[in-house]
């Protein structure tokens, strides 16, 4: 049976609002309107009441008190403020012998990680950029070994957003416990999949995104840690002191009613959605795997997200074979749906050849994914690759034997 | 991205795919020229072999293309309009009339520049087979990005 199309797999970007979610937003549009910050009409309470709900149901997801919610626009904000803020509140702490501190981060984070953190080494503080093994996984012992005296920041994301990979956060926050540094991870594509306690953790700031998680989108949140260690964090929004100070503006109260809702439903649904998401998953790998060659699954097969998968596909590339899938909505780690040529710096840092970078598709399921859908997909991909095959110089210099990376290609 | 209807058309049924026999066995044919441009790692390669007879007109032509919908249609292309050519006179192909003919945009203009040198390399290596040996042809299209 076709399923409706086009199919949607591209999870990890954004998720549909769920619409239960909606449904709970719409009376915060033109019936309760009240500034959540107008401490002196009923109008305001009445906000301001919806607002500490959703903070409660936010906390309740990751194991943190609802104080420690502070709502921004989304993950970027989130670690915007965690990163900068963080790091110029305790610039000179503990020492000012190296610049203003040092920070440690990795190369295949989101670029809302990367490029504050290049913001901060232009402001003169040091930071260390940690490369992956082939599994993608940054784990406590690589951030032990670039840890310094002065080390103020260490910022891993718990899953990454290509790979669905997932690093050693918890006994990373360990470490950092141990030495005096602060703990950020941009939890993004983690929370809401996967069951998160930021104390047993051990998380200071963690990010996480509203539209991700069947939310609506522009609005997210960071936790901020106010106990052992308090965490003191430099505003980047400086106004009316709203959020302890630390994200001033009025809040969206409909965004952040609906992420409460969202957030709610995955405290409940998570379990049974992730044992699902990752049986389709298996299914959808399997029948790509078992029925070419030269396929190849990127990153640890095991520590992996249940509902992400990024697969290369030899010979192929990525943009034509996404062209010959129109109906499937994913993402592909091929550099020509850019203008620049270089192929997915997060493949790369892998050590993922160029040319399979360049091969690889990520797709991402989700609450709405059918079995249907996962056979129709799979099928469709095996027919794509199978059609470029046979227009591919390089699939038949595989066949004849030949080496292709041993070849000088012309390379421009 | 938005592809031009004929970027589609030539994506979906491409027009002389194929080759005249393995690398091994066309190298020592003089009745073919191959011109194999790109790189894996650039994310674009294209194999063309042209095969001239004894007037020195182009009677076939074969393509292979590792790369983009709008690679593949410029080398796809680039059979049809070599075809019933003679060698000179496809050097005459400029990569251009491949944009206009394919609406490419901007971002792709690469890929039909990779279809001219693909010609100019065939009949380079045609020519060189052939006693000719008229190297400048080979880099004359050659180009950076």
């Amino acid at each position: 049976m076709t399923p409706t199309l086009p199919i949607y797999m591209d999870n990890a970007s954004t998720t549909r609002t769920d619409p239960r979610v909606v449904e709970k937003m719409l009376p915060y549009f033109s019936e309760i309107y009240g500034n959540s910050a107008s401490r002196n009409h009923s109008f305001g309470w009445e906000s301001e009441g919806a607002v500490d709900v959703a903070r409660r149901q936010a906390a309740d997801l990751i194991g943190s008190g609802p104080k420690e919610i502070i709502w921004t626009s989304g993950a970027t904000e989130s670690n915007n403020l965690a990163i900068k803020g963080a790091a110029r509140m305790y610039a000179k702490a503990p020492s000012g012998n190296a610049g203003r501190g040092h920070v440690i981060t990795a190369i295949h984070e989101h670029k809302a990680v990367i490029d504050p953190c290049k913001r901060l080494e232009r402001e003169g503080f040091e930071v260390t950029w940690l490369e992956p093994g082939p599994d993608g996984i940054i784990t406590r012992a690589m951030v032990e070994d670039a840890m310094r005296e002065d080390t103020i920041l260490v910022s891993i994301m718990w899953a990454n957003n290509e790979l669905g990979t997932i690093n050693e956060v918890p006994a990373i926050g360990e470490l950092c416990h141990d030495r005096g540094a602060i703990m950020h991870t941009d939890a993004t594509q983690w929370v809401g999949k996967m069951p998160t306690n930021v104390d047993t953790d051990n998380i200071d700031l963690l990010s996480f995104s509203a539209h991700k998680i069947y939310g609506p989108n522009g609005v997210g949140a960071l936790y901020v840690r106010r106990r052992r260690p308090r965490v003191r964090l430099e505003a980047m929004l400086d106004g009316g002191g709203h959020e302890r100070g630390m994200r001033s503006g009025t809040l969206n109260v409909a965004g952040v009613v609906g992420m409460g809702a969202a957030c709610e439903l995955c405290s409940e649904e998570m379990d049974a959605e992730g044992q699902r998401l990752y049986a389709l998953r298996t299914q959808l790998e399997r029948s790509l795997v078992d029925s070419m060659d030269v396929v190849q699954i990127n990153g640890n097969i095991e520590l992996r997200l249940p509902h992400i998968t990024n697969i290369s596909f030899g010979f192929v590339e990525g943009e034509s074979l996404m062209m010959g899938i129109k109906d499937i909505a994913c993402s592909s780690g091929s550099a020509c749906t850019s203008a620049s040529l270089e192929p997915s710096y997060v493949l790369k840092a892998l050590g993922v050849g160029d040319e399979l970078a360049h091969s690889s598709l990520r797709l991402s399921l989700g609450r709405w994914t059918t079995a249907e859908e996962v056979d129709y997909a799979s099928e469709k991909i095996r027919a794509a690759v199978e059609h470029l095959r046979a227009m591919s110089p390089l699939y038949d210099l595989h066949n004849e034997g030949i080496d292709i990376s041993a070849i000088e290609w012309d390379a421009h | 991205m938005a592809y031009s209807e004929k970027v589609i058309d030539h994506y979906q049924s491409p027009r002389n795919v194929g080759s005249f026999g393995k690398s091994g066995e066309v190298k020592e044919r003089s009745d073919i020229g191959v011109g194999i441009v790109g790189a894996p790692e650039c994310g674009d390669v294209m194999q063309l072999q042209i095969k001239v007879n004894d007037e020195g007109v182009i009677e076939d032509a074969k393509f292979k293309c590792f790369g983009c919908g709008s690679a593949i249609a410029s080398s796809s292309l680039a059979t049809e309009w070599i075809k019933g050519r003679t060698v000179d006179d496809a050097l005459n192909i400029k990569n251009t009339e491949i944009v206009e003919e394919l609406s490419l945009p901007p971002v792709k203009i690469h890929c039909s520049v990779l279809a001219e040198d693909s010609i100019r390399h065939a009949i380079a290596d045609y020519k060189k087979k052939n006693g000719a040996g008229d190297e400048s042809d080979a880099h004359a299209g050659e180009h950076t990005h």
